[in-house]
């Protein structure tokens, strides 16, 4: 019988992402500025999936996200996995959470907000993490965080 | 550096609002001073807005300071496409404060960032105009003795006025019961009465807006129902003149009632009422320059007691 896995050479030293959803897998390779990296980076898309029907699933080599980085990804996909991998082993595996603060991720949806008319970042603040509300810090227009576009 | 600008009220202790409320009723009775001699004071008006301006500029004159500025935007090197950012900059090599007033929404907390010198906002957008908050409650401190435990009725527009809205929050303090009478248009948004209910403020919503209604009333905060913020102008044409005030709507009025509003009025106030004891739209307006001129102080480092010493006071 043929083996349902993904040929994929497993990773020594790395991150791998997983459980990101099809239709959000190039939001977070712009997040995470995965085309600048060096290191090698293998990318699955529409794989199947259990929990999901499909996914999608990147490795990383050689490269360990800090906290801030993975924990901006909650805003595209907030139901990620995160698989630190050192020497073959895995040594944690975790959801991402939301951050208190967004910097420079988010767009703000009000057109008349000064983010959207100046050179300059945006910054929005998590105000219920249940409900995935999030306040801009400048106009302090409200939005939903599953609807939100990214800068 | 701690960073003494102004930009909303909400961020506003109870204690804050009364040490305001006080250097105000400094202001109240001695306006004229030379406290600011030798200060410059910059109004940045990149929407115009006259009451406003002649409110902060006056406030700055009567206590001996310099006004520099422009009152409208046409005039200035935005219309060549210069940044906000570097507005602000260039004009913090000059003044020692910046009063602006924006058309963006957060304008005033991105100038309070970056600038050297203490921003006031004098409002920006739909978002917060805190020295129409300041005078709003100094006015309501004036007429009825304290701000604790009142019942203030809220009249109009409450989707889009954004001085009601600001009120609302800053009387978080003082165990307010509040009062919203609206077209349904119009009525107070969701997140406020959120609000009410997370800071456990009581709140009423009524349709009628009659003596029976007026009858429990302390404060009257009357708005403008502008006929450009219906989508539709048969709802508008139905519900405009409800919620207009007329002289005999006050026979039931509490004798405190007082009668408030951001100005300008349309048709909202019979002019017959302005005759009224509960009319204090006009006094109100004027408590604009004493909170202007603590607002204005406040934000440049000088103290409530340097203000009971003034030793510049012109008689």
């Amino acid at each position: 019988m043929k083996r349902q896995e993904l040929i994929v050479s497993a990773l020594d030293h790395g991150t791998v992402i997983d459980h990101i959803p099809c239709d959000r897998l190039f939001e977070v390779i712009n997040l995470l500025h995965l085309d600048q990296m060096t290191s090698k980076v293998t990318i699955g898309f529409n794989l199947k999936s259990q929990k999901m029907g499909t996914k999608s699933i990147i490795k990383v080599a050689d490269k360990f996200f800090t906290d801030e980085e993975l924990n901006q990804l909650s805003v595209v996909a907030p139901d990620v996995t995160l698989v630190i991998i050192r020497d073959y082993e895995v040594v944690e595996k975790r959801p991402v959470s939301l951050p208190t603060e967004l910097r420079g991720i988010v767009h703000c949806d009000n057109p008349k907000c000064i983010t959207n008319n100046e050179p300059m970042a945006t910054l929005f603040h998590v105000v219920d993490k249940q409900q995935g509300i999030i306040r801009c810090h400048y106009c302090n227009h409200e939005q939903d965080i599953r609807k939100v576009k990214l800068v | 550096m701690l960073n003494r600008s102004l930009v909303t009220i909400a961020d506003h202790s109870r204690e804050k609002i009364e040490y305001l409320i006080r250097m105000a009723q400094e202001f109240e009775r001695h306006p004229n001073r030379l406290l600011l001699q030798g200060r410059i004071v910059a109004t940045l008006f990149f929407e115009p807005s006259t009451r406003t301006r002649l409110s902060f500029e006056t406030a700055a004159n009567r206590l001996g300071a310099r006004v520099i500025g422009f009152a409208d935007p046409k005039v200035t090197s935005g219309t060549k496409g210069e940044t906000l950012k570097d507005t602000i900059m260039m004009v913090s090599n000059y003044a020692d404060v910046i009063v602006m007033r924006h058309y963006l929404e957060g304008a005033a907390r991105y100038a309070s960032e970056i600038a050297p010198v203490p921003i006031i906002n004098a409002g920006d957008g739909a978002n917060q105009h805190p020295s129409q908050t300041m005078l709003d409650l100094y006015t309501i401190n004036q007429t009825q003795g304290t701000l604790d435990n009142l019942n203030i009725y809220m009249v109009g527009d409450l989707k889009y006025g954004r001085t009601v809205h600001s009120l609302l929050m800053a009387m978080r303090h003082f165990n307010p019961t509040f009062h919203f009478i609206a077209p349904d248009e119009l009525a107070m948004p969701e997140p406020y009465k959120q609000y009410c209910r997370d800071h456990n403020i009581r709140y009423v919503e009524h349709q009628d807006f009659d003596a029976d209604v007026i009858a429990g009333a302390d404060i009257l905060y009357m708005t403008r129902v502008q006929r450009e913020r219906f989508t539709d102008l048969m709802e508008y044409e139905r519900v405009k003149d409800r919620y207009l005030l007329k002289l005999d709507m006050l026979a039931k009025a509490r004798p405190n009632m007082r009668i408030l509003h951001p100005l300008p009025r349309v048709n909202e106030i019979e002019y017959s009422i302005d005759d009224d004891p509960h009319a204090y739209y006009f006094q109100q307006a004027r408590n604009g320059l004493y909170a202007r001129q603590a607002i204005i102080c406040d934000t440049l480092g000088i103290t409530l007691e340097q203000i009971q010493n003034d030793p510049t006071i012109i008689s």
